[in-house]
């Protein structure tokens, strides 16, 4: 595109927040009652998270790389890429990051729990708790229906913020490379409902901020006594 | 004031209500036509007020927004309109125009005015023809390199095709205002028939040099964003339309917009885009009735600068 570093984000917004949300009705309606496994699935993380150990934390990634995965496939190839040229693109990162939740987190161990400080254990859990249990009702308090709500493991905002949840229980050394892509999916997905106008638009950027900075902090916290030590 | 055949939102209302369900004889219904002005080029005339597809009719699968989009059309042809532009660029549109025109029949008179928009000017022609598959059209009517992409590569392609008689108008297009000076350039030294151009009550860059420009080349102008994608009406409508727009016949702010826009001398067409029916009646009445001269014009800018 000709001089687009001059286009903001409204200019290249290709699809109105009627089609965007008619996106998620359509395919909650098509996969319906596939929102209820996928329901179980966070609570499967949440559990396995509470029991603790190598295997749970193995066990999770393998979950959300399947998340990732179904997004990619099921979301973003299938149904986003009929409005969003760009979606192909989404697709092949929402791929990529199923690849390396397999390969750090089944394969490495690097998703295992792990004793972190009190302020990211509560807020890896509240993400967690949020993405799955609060997040499919932020469009019907907006007045939006209740069909177009976005799920844990469907949709890939909730999915996103889940997976930044889980990061923060990882402990103090999570696996960094984990990160970029759902932070990055987080600020463009606020930038899109920005650029709708959606009221929502700061939920999920400002709370993939926080989850970044806590990790962020928890890691140097952890890191000080050492090189004090020494 | 300029006076045009009276062609009011509620006359327009009544001949559509009139009209049978159309099925294939969409173009037949037409009862009241808008007022046209002609292409520079070949005289050809081409209603005031067009169809735009950007966002609007970007509804991917969705078979009821598909629907909806094709009653849009529907109703803007049995207004009288005739011009609908889209473009690769606008996702599912050009699909969705194909869905409305194969539904309720094409129009005899449409007027298909479409873009290329690709870096390589080699793949242009491929794309092109992609394009018309999806519109289900034997040729476009206005191909325009969008937003002057590779336009050097493209342009050569499009006179040969239009030599060959597989389309009949070229042009090029820029929007919110970018490149006026590539643009310019471009008017002056290519033999096109139509710029497309960003142009609205406040963005009026281009009464200083390109619309002057294209009444001096005999080129036709396409004006895209009439409403800033709907903001400028959001705006206008916070406050009451004034008494005086009643002596240029108009009945809301959107015709207010649009009067002002296709009643320079310069303009061939504003394409406003909508999702609505009520809407789309609405702009194609702006093309009726009595519209503002030079005068009234500078009144509307300076009332709309005020607010």
């Amino acid at each position: 595109m000709s001089e687009w570093w001059t286009y903001g984000p409204r200019d290249l917004l290709m699809f109105s927040a009627q089609t965007y949300y008619r996106l998620f009705e359509l395919y909650n309606r098509e996969l319906w009652p596939l929102q209820m496994l996928a329901l179980v699935l966070g609570v499967t993380v949440l559990v396995l998270w509470r029991r603790g150990g190598d295997r749970a934390g193995r066990a999770i990634a393998v979950i959300l790389a399947a998340c990732w995965l179904w997004i990619a496939w099921g979301f973003h190839w299938q149904r986003y890429a009929s409005i969003n040229l760009a979606a192909g693109y989404f697709a092949w990162a929402f791929a990529a990051q199923a690849l390396l939740l397999l390969w750090l987190g089944a394969v490495r161990g690097r998703l295992t729990p792990a004793p972190a400080t009190r302020l990211q254990q509560r807020a890896g859990l509240g993400l967690l708790l949020f993405s799955l249990l609060v997040f499919p009702l932020i469009g019907r308090l907006l007045g939006r229906s209740w069909m177009q709500a976005e799920v844990f493991g469907m949709a890939p905002d909730p999915t996103a913020l889940a997976t930044l949840g889980v990061l923060l229980l990882a402990g103090p050394r999570p696996a960094w490379a984990l990160f970029p892509i759902p932070l990055a999916w987080c600020l463009l997905s606020g930038t899109t409902l920005w650029a709708m106008e959606s009221p929502d638009f700061a939920v999920v950027p400002l709370a993939a901020l926080l989850a970044v900075l806590l990790a962020v902090g928890g890691a140097l916290m952890n890191a000080w006594p050492k090189r004090s030590s020494r | 004031m300029e006076d045009i055949p009276d062609f009011t939102r509620r006359r327009l209302l009544g001949a559509i209500a009139a009209a049978p369900l159309l099925g294939p004889a969409m173009g037949r219904a037409q009862q009241i036509r808008p007022a046209s002005r002609a292409i520079p080029s070949s005289g050809e005339a081409v209603p005031l007020v067009g169809l735009g597809s950007w966002i609007t009719f970007n509804v991917g699968h969705d078979r009821v927004a598909r629907d909806a989009s094709a009653e849009v059309m529907r109703n803007f042809f049995l207004a009288g309109g005739r011009l609908i532009d889209s473009s690769p660029m606008y996702g599912s549109a050009q699909e969705v125009i194909g869905y409305g025109l194969k539904k309720f029949g094409r129009p005899a008179d449409l007027f298909a005015a479409d873009k290329v928009w690709i870096s390589d000017g080699e793949a242009g022609r491929a794309q092109m023809e992609a394009s018309r598959r999806l519109w289900g059209i034997p040729r476009f009517d206005l191909m325009q390199v969008h937003n002057l992409l590779s336009w050097q590569a493209h342009l050569p392609t499009l006179f040969a095709m239009k030599a060959a008689d597989q389309l009949r108008y070229v042009g090029i297009t820029t929007s919110h205002g970018r490149r006026h000076g590539d643009t310019a350039q471009i008017m002056a030294s290519q033999p096109l028939d139509f710029v497309q151009i960003t142009y609205n009550l406040v963005d009026r860059e281009v009464e200083q040099r390109l619309l002057p420009l294209a009444l001096e080349r005999g080129i036709a102008v396409i004006v895209n964003r009439p409403f800033q994608q709907g903001s400028l009406i959001r705006r206008l409508e916070r406050h009451p339309l004034p008494p005086w727009a009643a002596e240029i016949d108009c009945s809301s702010w959107a015709q207010f917009a649009l009067k002002f826009i296709i009643s320079h001398p310069a303009v061939t067409c504003a394409i406003p885009a909508t999702t609505r029916v009520d809407h789309v009646l609405e702009n194609m009445g702006a093309a009726t009735g009595r519209q503002p001269d030079q005068a009234m014009r500078a009144r509307m800018a300076a009332f709309v600068a005020r607010l």
